[in-house]
């Protein structure tokens, strides 16, 4: 006689299971949402601040204007985002939500450090980088079929990626170029962004096509100029090390 | 296109766990009625046992094999070992000389035929109570014949099977085989509570002779007789027990070319066995054996493949991801900054670590019945990871064979 009674246990213990999983991973996920719509709440907090610091005041001397007026989150939060995306879906509207408020945090950044720019002379170095993401909404319904393709975008992406790491001075931005969002449709047509990806707009001159970790150096020398002091501090410090050696 | 994969992963991940749920809940059950590693009471008179060695160019090992049978704590009287030589080429029969004079033993010489013909040869020559057979390069345990006549008290039983274990394991092959006998000592546990072993295997299963005069001599059966005669068994009704602590030591494969041809044959002989025996797979009248373990072994071979394919595409895609970086960027190695917040849990994964964690579970109960010392091994680490890699390697091939009609050879 076959114990049906025992098929009947497995099948609702492993449904069980299953049904546990299912809860525990919508639950992770929707933590997760949740955290980076603290951290955007935080970075627009930080950069609302710095504004309203900016604007009280008028005569503010650049002394004050530090390394930490800028958020330092931004970046975390783009990785963040970005694993997000793949979990989630990138038409996921949640996700969606999340990405266009990021972009919007993005630029306000990159105003806010013009301003600082423009008033102090101190440059900030930053890259904006257009990209393309095939499964992004477009502009607009009746182009969905012709959103640009980007070859390149995930070798330019290694690349900044690197760059931001080594250089925390450097500020990259980092823009779906499809992103239905009306400041940044405004900033593409500012710059009169054409849809050859990926871009990288870097002291409002626009670069089109791939560019390698060197090319960019080139075009911002600033970065060679920290390499080279990099390396004076090594040298200075190597020099102090062998001598208290020695004595 | 991604949405299908998916529901098939899921598919396959809940008749996977559903399985490895229904042994854990079979393994329970029989613990609460075993009561562990004493001896079981022994019949009074206790049955005549006639032991085959079927050899073919064994000098090596076989009298290691038959010291092994002679140390058997059985009375002597009552334990024949019938040598079966095969049509060795090499020095087998000379060897084996030595024991030409002990009363226990006979020697026997025929034309080469293959394993089946020597074990029928003894069946014929055999009048016992009970048979079995013991390969030339396996080596039995002392208590093992005891405790394997004990099962057969309940005259229902036809036949019991040991516990395999590997000799002297040295290599990583090797130990990752060890691992793997270590689990089928596990496996054939639950199966004999279903009452749905399906292979008796060679080394040290002892039958009842009568077991041949019901449903015949053993067959060809593409090299794998002791499937055959398992489900033919089977298909007719008989009883087959297990002793989990009978233990028999057999010389695995040393290398991979060698483990491939072993388990080439085996899978092909499983695939043709199975399609001969197809009328038992799912049905109801086979209990356990026909509705779930069947189905089961046969729905294994291709998922094994299903998952070894899915692996291996996702390390070339991550891989190439790697490769690429490397070219733009150089080599480097990453900040490891341990963020719970990247750690995976979609569905799947945590699907995957509950099924882990079930496998290294049956994996450690399994050493307690083959009183293993540690809990974990390395031979277990080596199989965990690499098994499910080399299995379907043989999966394929022998799948390949069976549908294109290739068949299979011994060496």
């Amino acid at each position: 006689m076959l114990e049906w009674k025992k098929y009947a246990y497995t099948f609702f213990i492993t449904a069980a299971i299953f049904a546990t999983a299912i809860l525990a991973s919508n639950y992770f996920s929707q933590k997760r949402v949740n955290e980076i719509k603290n951290i955007e709440s935080r970075i627009a907090v930080d950069i609302l601040s710095s504004e309203t610091q900016f604007s009280l005041l008028a005569e503010l001397s650049c002394r004050d204007i530090s390394q930490s007026f800028l958020s330092k989150e931004l970046a975390e939060l783009g990785d963040k985002l970005s694993y997000t995306e793949e979990q989630r879906g990138a038409d996921n509207p949640e996700v969606m939500n999340l990405k266009e408020y990021y972009s919007l945090l993005q630029i306000k950044d990159f105003l806010l450090a013009q301003r600082i720019r423009e008033k102090c002379g101190t440059k900030t170095l930053s890259i904006i980088y257009f990209y393309s993401n095939p499964s992004t909404r477009s502009t607009s319904s009746g182009q969905a079929n012709l959103r640009p393709k980007c070859n390149d975008c995930q070798k330019e992406g290694f690349v900044l990626t690197r760059l931001s790491e080594d250089y925390p001075e450097l500020r990259v931005y980092s823009f779906d170029y499809n992103l239905d969002l009306s400041a940044l449709q405004t900033l593409i047509s500012i710059y009169n962004i054409e849809a050859r990806l990926p871009v990288l707009l870097i002291d409002e001159k626009v670069h089109y096509g791939f560019k390698s970790i060197d090319d960019i150096k080139e075009i911002i020398p600033a970065l060679k100029q920290i390499d080279a002091a990099r390396l004076k501090a090594e040298k200075l410090e190597q020099q102090k090390a062998t001598t208290s050696e020695t004595n | 296109m991604h949405f299908i994969s998916e529901l098939i992963n899921y598919i396959l991940l809940f008749i996977a766990l559903y399985f490895e749920v229904f042994l854990l809940i079979t393994y329970f059950e029989t613990r609460k009625i075993e009561k562990g590693f004493e001896l079981m009471p022994l019949p009074e008179k206790l049955p005549s046992v006639t032991i085959f060695v079927p050899c073919w160019n064994e000098e090596g090992t076989i009298c290691k094999t038959i010291f092994s049978l002679l140390k058997l704590d059985y009375p002597k009287h009552l334990l024949s070992i019938f040598i079966i030589d095969d049509g060795s080429t090499d020095n087998t029969l000379k060897v084996v000389q030595r024991f030409a004079r002990n009363k226990q033993i006979k020697i026997w010489s025929k034309e080469n035929g293959g394993k089946h013909t020597a074990l029928n040869y003894g069946l014929a020559l055999a009048t016992s109570d009970l048979v079995g057979c013991l390969d030339a390069d396996s080596f039995v345990h002392p208590l093992a014949l005891k405790k394997i006549v004990a099962k057969f008290m309940d005259k229902e039983m036809m036949a019991v099977t040991p516990s395999i274990r590997v000799h002297e394991p040295r290599n990583i092959i090797e130990l990752i085989q060890k691992s793997e006998y270590i689990l089928g000592v596990f496996m054939r546990k639950v199966f004999a509570r279903l009452n749905a072993l399906y292979i008796t295997p060679g080394p040290f299963t002892i039958f009842r002779k009568s077991v041949f005069e019901l449903v015949g001599n053993y067959k060809h059966a593409y090299n794998t007789e002791d499937m055959e005669i398992a489900m033919r068994m089977q298909k007719n009704g008989l009883k087959i027990g297990n002793v989990h602590d009978a233990f028999i030591y057999t010389v695995a494969p040393k290398n991979l070319r060698v483990l491939l041809k072993q388990r080439l044959r085996w899978s092909y002989g499983f695939i043709k066995n199975a399609i001969d025996y197809k009328q038992m797979f799912f049905s109801p009248q086979y209990g356990h054996l026909g509705i779930m373990i069947l189905p089961i072994a046969g729905f294994s071979l291709f998922t094994s493949i299903y998952f070894a394919l899915q692996r291996i595409s996702s390390w070339i895609l991550s891989g190439w991801a790697r490769f690429v970086e490397w070219n733009t960027v150089g080599l480097h190695w990453p900040n490891f900054n341990f963020d719970f917040f990247y750690f995976n849990t979609s569905i799947i994964g945590l699907i995957s670590i509950v099924a882990v964690v079930g496998v290294i579970s049956i994996i450690i109960m399994s050493r307690h019945l083959t009183q293993e010392k540690h809990k974990i091994g390395f031979d277990s680490i080596y199989f965990l990871f690499l098994y499910s890699f080399i299995a379907p390697i043989w999966i394929s091939k022998a799948l390949y064979r069976a549908a294109f009609a290739k068949k299979t050879s011994w060496r």
